[in-house]
């Protein structure tokens, strides 16, 4: 029946499709406009930016690689990138395995699992701004509560952020308790998902518990585990609310890329042009684990 | 009217569907896990002692700190400032929280992000539906490039935008617009939110297409089966985009830091991170400030714990 009318209706599909098009285009108009905007035009700014000298008041030349060879220049640069992977890696080595541990034990309650769910969470919710401060209060020296348990204990009081070897663990503390709820609940989320056979099986099979975890929870687990690692790669790189309200800007201990994009940009002399050569730079390194994250995720697995 | 019928259906397949993973949810215990439930019966001793000891560090890390920030704001400043912390405090402040509100103007900022928060979870709504219902029903030409142009933004991070979109912001090309200092600062971007995008076309794809063509065989034109069919069949995937936006916002930092330098227009975040580094705020008072700006979040995530714990998973899940 569709063959017989498909010639006669021709014409009508065809202005309707062109009256879908035309529609089409005008409810998408809005979202290509803000997309074009501040996401597209900024990426290309942002490279232009880097070959160029701009600091808003006089209207921007080509410097061709003078920032770039400027940052290379600036100690601080190394120290930054130096400070940030330290970073990352602290947050990884707790943030990474923290989690996946707290969901295979949580997996494994029947009791108070929502109250479980809940609390872990708890902290995502709060404004990074909240949690932070809150945490620069815990770890004052002077009159903090982890000085005033460590000291009610009888173990040695640290300076926390203020101390130079403590300063970078304080962050990357804060950072976890605040962030590892997410990656908690995914972990349970995906957990939940491993059918039961196969640990029935290796039960029968006489496999004990760490033989259990170690062949059947973790190779079933790798997807979302490498799919998290590169998320938490990609966010712990960008750090920057804590050194930025913990130990401000200008603390070479933990100045991190983002804060040093910041003081380049709006603090020091407003050199945008230095601060997007420093952000290009960011771009690159993390576009690559973006790239890896985006090809992981979409191929049906 | 012969639309009713239809429509139901699938939306009683999409509670269902919800339905199913809540009760998943609520009794993971009626699955297999590492540990087989003969097992836990026989170590029965040990499987409280391990739940009892788990909650109890849970209470500590997660929870204490909540309630040391609440108790604080209700204390003095002298006792406030004693080494050895009360766990109650002495005597009760309430006033703090009201002076917070007024004298540190946190009503004021409170009331700016509520503002910010409402106006982009509804701008970031309607242009994101508005594509995604285009993109998934109505398959204009160049669709799957504007799509992929608009995914490949997720591969940007936003610390590396940070610099070029505040100069954009700040002289809107085309246009000339300043936009610092001003709502739209925080709401445009925001709507260029390709994830939303990308989850709503996704849930719109799911909807039958015959649906759709029998809704337009009975006279309904684009936006009445948007507004009547699309719309109403998607209401669960609507609230995890809407609690997912007004989280993100309240949130954000570094972007309205850089945007927002007026302290009239500030964030709650923007400005108490301006008031921690001014010593006139009395600590308890500030403490308030901080237990202000988090009730909001608390609220809407006890409220909405199930869109937002099921959210997360299913963005595990995604792939």
């Amino acid at each position: 029946m569709a063959v017989l009318t498909a010639p006669r209706r021709a014409p009508g599909r065809l202005r309707r499709k062109a009256g879908d098009n035309l529609l089409a285009y005008a409810f998408m108009a809005a979202g290509i406009l803000c997309f074009a905007f501040f996401s597209w035009y900024p990426l290309v700014k942002g490279i232009i930016l880097s070959f160029q000298q701009d600091n808003f008041v006089i209207p921007p030349y080509w410097v061709g690689l003078a920032n770039y060879r400027a940052l290379f220049d600036d100690p601080l640069f190394w120290t930054a990138w130096k400070n940030t992977v330290y970073f990352t890696g602290l947050a990884l080595a707790f943030g990474f395995a923290l989690p996946f541990v707290i969901a295979v034990l949580l997996n494994e309650f029947r009791h108070l699992t929502g109250s479980f769910r809940v609390l872990v969470y708890l902290p995502v919710m709060l404004p990074p701004v909240v949690s932070v401060l809150l945490w620069r209060y815990f770890y004052d020296p002077g009159q903090g509560l982890f000085n005033a348990i460590l000291g009610g204990l009888n173990l040695p009081t640290s300076q926390w952020v203020q101390g130079s070897s403590t300063a970078m663990i304080s962050l990357v503390l804060v950072s976890t308790w605040a962030n590892m709820g997410g990656a908690t609940l995914m972990y349970l989320a995906a957990l939940q998902g491993i059918p039961g056979d196969l640990y029935e099986a290796a039960e029968l099979d006489g496999a004990t518990v760490w033989q259990r975890l170690r062949h059947v929870t973790i190779p079933q687990m790798r997807f979302i585990m490498l799919v998290l690692l590169l998320l938490q790669i990609i966010a712990t790189m960008q750090v920057f609310i804590e050194p930025f309200l913990l130990t401000g800007t200008s603390s070479p201990d933990t100045v991190t890329v983002m804060v040093l994009v910041y003081r380049y940009a709006f603090t020091v002399n407003n050199d945008f042009g230095l601060a997007a050569a420093m952000s290009v730079l960011l771009f690159i390194v993390l576009g690559a684990f973006s790239a890896l994250y985006l090809r992981l995720t979409r191929e049906p697995r | 009217m012969t639309l009713t019928a239809p429509p139901q259906q699938v939306a009683t397949e999409v509670v269902a569907v919800t339905e199913t993973k809540r009760r998943r949810w609520s009794t993971p215990g009626g699955q297999r896990t590492l540990i087989s439930a003969v097992d836990l019966n026989r170590h029965r001793v040990a499987y409280v002692a391990t739940v009892t000891v788990t909650m109890l560090i849970f209470a500590a890390a997660f929870l204490y700190p909540m309630y040391w920030m609440v108790t604080s704001a209700f204390k003095t400043p002298v006792e406030f400032a004693q080494p050895t912390p009360t766990i109650v405090p002495e005597t009760w402040h309430p006033e703090n929280y009201s002076t917070a509100w007024t004298n540190m103007r946190i009503g004021k900022f409170f009331l700016n992000t509520v503002y910010y928060a409402v106006g982009g979870w509804l701008i970031q709504l309607a242009v994101d539906v508005a594509v995604a219902y285009a993109l998934s029903k109505l398959r204009p030409v160049f669709g799957k490039v504007i799509l992929g142009a608009m995914l490949a933004s997720l591969m940007l991070p936003a610390a590396a935008l940070l610099v070029p979109a505040y100069l954009t912001v700040a002289d809107l090309p085309i246009f000339g617009w300043n936009l610092l200092n001003t709502p739209w600062a925080l709401w445009l971007p925001a709507a260029a939110n390709a994830f939303n995008v990308y989850v709503l076309k996704r849930f719109f794809d799911q909807i039958p297409d015959d649906l759709l063509d029998a809704a337009a065989i009975d006279g309904a034109g684009r936006l009445r089966v948007l507004r009547s069919i699309v719309l109403p069949l998607s209401r669960p995937v609507l609230g995890v985009v809407s609690i997912f936006a007004i989280i993100g916002i309240w949130k954000d930092f570094l972007w309205p830091l850089l945007v927002l330098q007026n302290p009239e227009t500030q964030t709650l975040s923007v400005a108490l991170s301006r008031l921690a580094n001014t010593s006139q705020v009395p600590q308890t008072e500030f403490m308030a400030g901080l237990v202000i700006a988090s009730v909001p979040m608390i609220l809407i995530f006890l409220i909405f714990q199930r869109s937002i714990i099921g959210g997360l998973s299913a963005g595990s899940m995604k792939g």
